[in-house]
């Protein structure tokens, strides 16, 4: 009986062999995937066992940790929490024991969680020493002052909306707010009261869809504010090289290959008038012309150097703003004047007064200035870096003394500021079937100081549909509060 | 090991008293590190839960100690001649069991659902009754072979065992298998159990029948065919199995019995035929069964895609089927612990919940001492059945081959289908990692099985006596032709 004995015995070798290799393709082949998927719990409670780092505006956290109540079988050990909760949401994002994290809080767990690779040496210091694991910090670019402006002005206004302010000089995010917002400390937990904030937060039981980023994540018909664009790409283009030069437009205008008139808002003398005429105004006709004159390619490539039709990363993900391609002359006429396909986020327009106001440079758009270990020390720290150059640094100046023309005597007179030059695009966008539902206001403009300072460049819009229909246009409701935001960021500079 | 079978023909009677070695002092000193490793580990997990060395360090040491030392001076005295190594493994692995299951007691979440608290007092208590166990084994079983007499007297004590979880109102459905029974207060899993008695009722009926069984049979295409009636017994024993199967729907309790008896069958035989018809009759059981039994549909689905098991599991689905996330927690358990572990008590584990200390503990071994620590597990496992069946090859009478043959593969099944469960490899079924899971009934039927399997090794091992001094010797002379 020894012979099948012995080949038992390799059977059960084998039987033990096979446990082995599967062991070793778990522990070690497959360990990372496992550790770190997000389903698994373990990430959570690494998360939540040590005082996550903070993050940081002009030098004050405006988040917290607490210790979670101790009763029950809670596992996890720390609470986030949140300074004016909804004024920072669109730029913390959040960190819920029970619904996961996100924006900020997501892409820099590693560094507030002290788990991050670059916390490593000072990790296994703190392993020998004793001292308890803690989070570094994520300091950001904005500006509390600014944020606070924006948030304020939407609140008091009242419908839904966003405003992105930028240094246009840096490409540094200063304000990032966005109306109606929530309060991320609502839901931080894991009780049923968190559970009930969560679900009325949802887009489903709450149509105002206040978790939405509108400053990043929504798309609007930016209007006329888009006009901005299409006057600079006519002058990179070389069809008109001034701003006084009087431009090749008819009234009334049938756009080409149709027999629709392009109408503009009321009896606004556009016939031939200057671009700079044609903005202070603001004439679908002379825009929607030189869109149609320059044709669907030039004006695509311009708008892609201004960063349309990409998403842009902040590093939280902001939604691709849409310039169509493939699209024939009067829809490209249309497009030019910021109606048809196109769309922009409120930070993608806020590039483009940024970049007029930078002479021509457009920065990289970020909000992380740096990132500290828990004492203090620099990680990493980003610098500012040139995007593109979407028009030359002449042409971004005759476009200024445009924007500012419009702010000074045109469409845009609520946003002056006593002792600074402003520089602003009024924008009223159609949207809904046959324009059906209110207009969108936008607002975009730029501040330049005596000294030929650029600090702030703003983008606002308002979507309001309580409003009287009459009552919306950039000047009124959007203008206003970029004012006040620029303001902000120029008092906070003294 | 051909020459230790052969000492007994082999010897001399001048040093025929000599013999092997007994081997009692290794035991012994190695028996100094299964109780000592244990306690380490003990107070490293009270160091790591508590910040400080637990209170019960030195009773829980003692005690494990004190059950060691007896078994060991029962084995010293009543099987004087016993494998060396069987008891100080079974006492190692035991004891991490109970430093596991204690860490285990230790998490709230597990409290909270009663899945632990006092478990480890509860465990010591078996492991006690499991060490009484083994040593009236070793003292009432003074040859193995004594157990031939009690063949058919088993088939019957196998069955009913086997059938009990059936009984109304005595059997206890836990998670879609019904494996368990209610005694009182206690829940007893009287398959654990039915292994053993098993396997002394095959070795005993294949003893008998191997003769008739391996050469009464027809060649066909390079194969063994049985005749129709030599394939009674196996038919019957894969029926029993499919019924397991079908009415406690337990796969591996089924594999286990069906396994055990094919590897005995194929050693009292020699005939290669035999695992051939075993896989094939086992394959066309599970699938057939599978196609129409839920519970095992469930744990196939679990085991194919473990993360949809998880989110249904989570989500409350409701389409009538239990689901659970275990399997996937224990994926994930593993993973975390990644090629050195947490550290004892470092882990979460507890996040299997349900089943956590008993057929899922090898996932707290995964996630706290990490890959290296669970081979080593595996290993002394791997041991534990080595040296079965080396004791199996030492044996010298077909029925305690057998036997032994029978029961350490068994072990070894078990160890794989357990092993294997948790960590993905083959779907889940209901049974418990020998020594290391709480549960008594497992506790107290694996000490028996080590018990038996020591009193064979010990006939095995020990010098055959001396020959009766043959008055004639001197005298007699053989003339040889030259």
């Amino acid at each position: 009986m020894n012979k099948p004995l012995r080949r038992i015995a390799i059977f059960c070798g084998l039987l033990v062999l096979t446990l082995l290799l599967r062991d070793n393709w778990l522990q070690y082949v497959k360990a990372d995937t496992l550790r770190e998927d997000p389903a698994n719990r373990r990430v959570t409670i690494a998360r939540y066992s040590t005082p996550r780092g903070d993050i940081i505006v002009d030098g004050n956290p405006v988040t917290g940790s607490t210790a979670s109540s101790s009763s029950g079988v809670n596992d996890l050990k720390y609470k986030r929490t949140y300074k004016n909760g909804p004024m920072w949401a669109p730029v913390t994002g959040y960190a819920s024991q029970a619904f996961g994290a996100n924006q900020l809080e997501s892409l820099e767990d590693g560094i507030l969680t002290g788990n991050d690779d670059r916390l490593f040496f000072r990790n296994t210091l703190d392993m020998i020493t004793g001292k308890q694991k803690s989070g570094g910090n994520v300091v950001t670019t904005l500006n509390a002052a600014a944020q606070s402006a924006a948030y304020n002005g939407l609140k008091k206004q009242g419908g839904k909306g966003a405003v992105v302010a930028l240094d246009p000089s840096t490409g540094k995010i200063l304000a990032l707010a966005s109306y109606p917002s929530y309060d991320p400390s609502a839901f931080a937990g894991t009780s049923d009261t968190d559970a009930a904030a969560w679900k009325k937060l949802q887009k489903k039981y709450n149509p105002n869809d206040p978790m939405l980023n509108r400053a990043l994540r929504e798309t609007y018909p930016p209007g006329s504010t888009f006009k901005v664009v299409t006057a600079s790409a006519a002058l990179e283009n070389g069809l008109y090289t001034s701003a006084d030069e009087a431009t090749k437009s008819p009234l009334p205008y049938v756009m080409p290959g149709t027999t629709t008139e392009l109408k503009n808002e009321g009896s606004i003398p556009c016939k031939n008038a200057t671009m700079r005429v044609a903005l202070r105004y603001s004439c679908n006709t002379v825009f929607g012309k030189i869109g149609a004159d320059l044709g669907n390619d030039k004006m695509l490539a311009e708008a892609k150097k201004f960063g349309f039709d990409s998403e842009q990363f902040t590093p939280v993900r902001s939604s691709a703003s849409v310039f169509s391609d493939n699209m024939n002359q009067s829809q490209t006429a249309l497009s030019s004047i910021g109606q048809y396909n196109t769309a922009a986020t409120p930070l993608q327009m806020a590039m483009v007064a940024s970049a007029v106001a930078n002479d021509g440079k457009l920065m990289k758009p970020y909000m992380i200035d740096k990132l500290q270990s828990s004492n203090l020390d620099t990680i990493s720290q980003t610098e500012p870096e040139q995007m593109s150059q979407p028009l030359s640094s002449s042409n971004a100046q005759v476009l200024q003394s445009m924007m500012e023309t419009v702010v000074k005597e045109g469409t845009g007179t609520n946003a002056q500021i006593n002792g600074v030059t402003v520089g602003g695009k009024t924008g009223t966008a159609q949207h809904g079937v046959e324009n059906s539902e209110n207009p969108y206001a936008w607002f975009i403009s730029y501040a330049k100081l005596p000294d030929g300072s650029k600090p702030v460049a703003v983008a606002v819009v308002i979507e309001d549909d309580q409003a009287n229909r009459d009552d919306i246009s950039g000047g009124g409701l959007a203008a206003p509060i970029a004012k006040s935001v620029m303001e902000a960021v120029i008092n906070s500079k003294k | 090991m051909s020459s230790t079978t052969n000492t007994s023909t082999n010897h001399t009677s001048t040093i025929g008293s000599i013999g092997t070695p007994s081997r009692r002092n290794t035991e012994l000193a190695l028996l100094v590190f299964a109780v000592l490793i244990p306690v380490f580990a003990y107070a490293n997990v009270g160091l790591a839960i508590n910040d400080k060395v637990p209170a019960g360090l030195l009773s829980y040491g003692l005690g494990l100690g004190l059950l060691a030392g007896v078994a060991h001076l029962a084995v010293r005295k009543f099987a004087p001649y016993a494998d060396p190594l069987l008891l100080p493994l079974a006492t190692l692995l035991n004891g991490l069991g109970l430093v596991t299951i204690w860490r285990l007691d230790q998490s709230k979440l597990l409290q909270s659902i009663h899945v632990a608290g006092g478990k480890a007092t509860n465990q010591l208590l078996y492991t006690a009754m499991g060490i009484a166990l083994f040593i009236v084994v070793l003292i009432f079983l003074k040859d193995h072979r004594a157990l031939q007499r009690y063949t058919y007297i088993s088939m019957v004590g196998a069955v009913l065992l086997l059938l009990l979880p059936l009984v109304p109102g005595l059997g206890a459905n836990v998670y879609g298998a019904k494996i368990w029974i209610h005694v009182g207060s206690f829940t007893i899993q009287p398959g654990e159990f039915a292994k053993i008695v098993l396997a002394v009722f095959f070795a005993g009926y294949l003893m008998v029948k191997r003769d008739a069984l391996a050469l009464a049979s027809r060649r066909v295409m390079g194969l063994y065919l049985p005749r129709g009636r030599d394939l009674g017994p196996i038919i019957v024993v894969w029926m029993i199995s499919i019924l397991i199967l079908v009415f406690e729907t337990d796969l591996g309790t089924s594999l286990l019995f069906f396994g055990m008896f094919i590897i005995m069958l194929y050693v009292a035989t020699e005939r290669t035929s035999w695992i051939v018809f075993g896989l094939l009759m086992s394959a066309a059981g599970a699938v057939g069964v599978a196609s129409f039994e839920p519970h095992i549909q469930t744990r196939v689905q679990a085991w194919l895609n473990p993360m949809r098991e998880y989110t249904l599991s989570r989500t409350g689905s409701n389409d009538g089927i239990l689901h659970s996330e275990q399997a996937m927690q224990a994926l994930w358990a593993f993973g975390s612990g990644g090629t050195l572990g947490t550290g004892w008590g470092q882990g979460h584990s507890e996040l299997i919940r349900f089943a956590a200390n008993s057929d899922f503990i090898l996932a707290t071994f995964g996630e706290e001492l990490g890959l290296a620590g669970l081979m080593a597990i595996l290993l002394i496992y791997g041991l534990i059945v080595e040296r079965g069946l080396r004791t199996s090859l030492a044996a010298r009478d077909p029925f305690g081959k057998l036997l032994a043959v029978g029961l350490s593969g068994a072990f070894a099944l078990q160890v794989f289908v357990v092993a294997g469960g948790v960590m993905g490899l083959i779907p889940l079924t209901g049974m418990t990692m020998p020594f290391l899971a709480y549960g008594g009934s497992s506790v107290i039927a694996n000490w028996a099985l080590i018990g038996v399997l020591i009193r064979i090794s010990d006939t095995a091992r020990r010098p055959a006596p001396a020959p009766a001094a043959n008055p004639d010797a001197e005298m007699t002379q053989v003339v040889r032709p030259s």
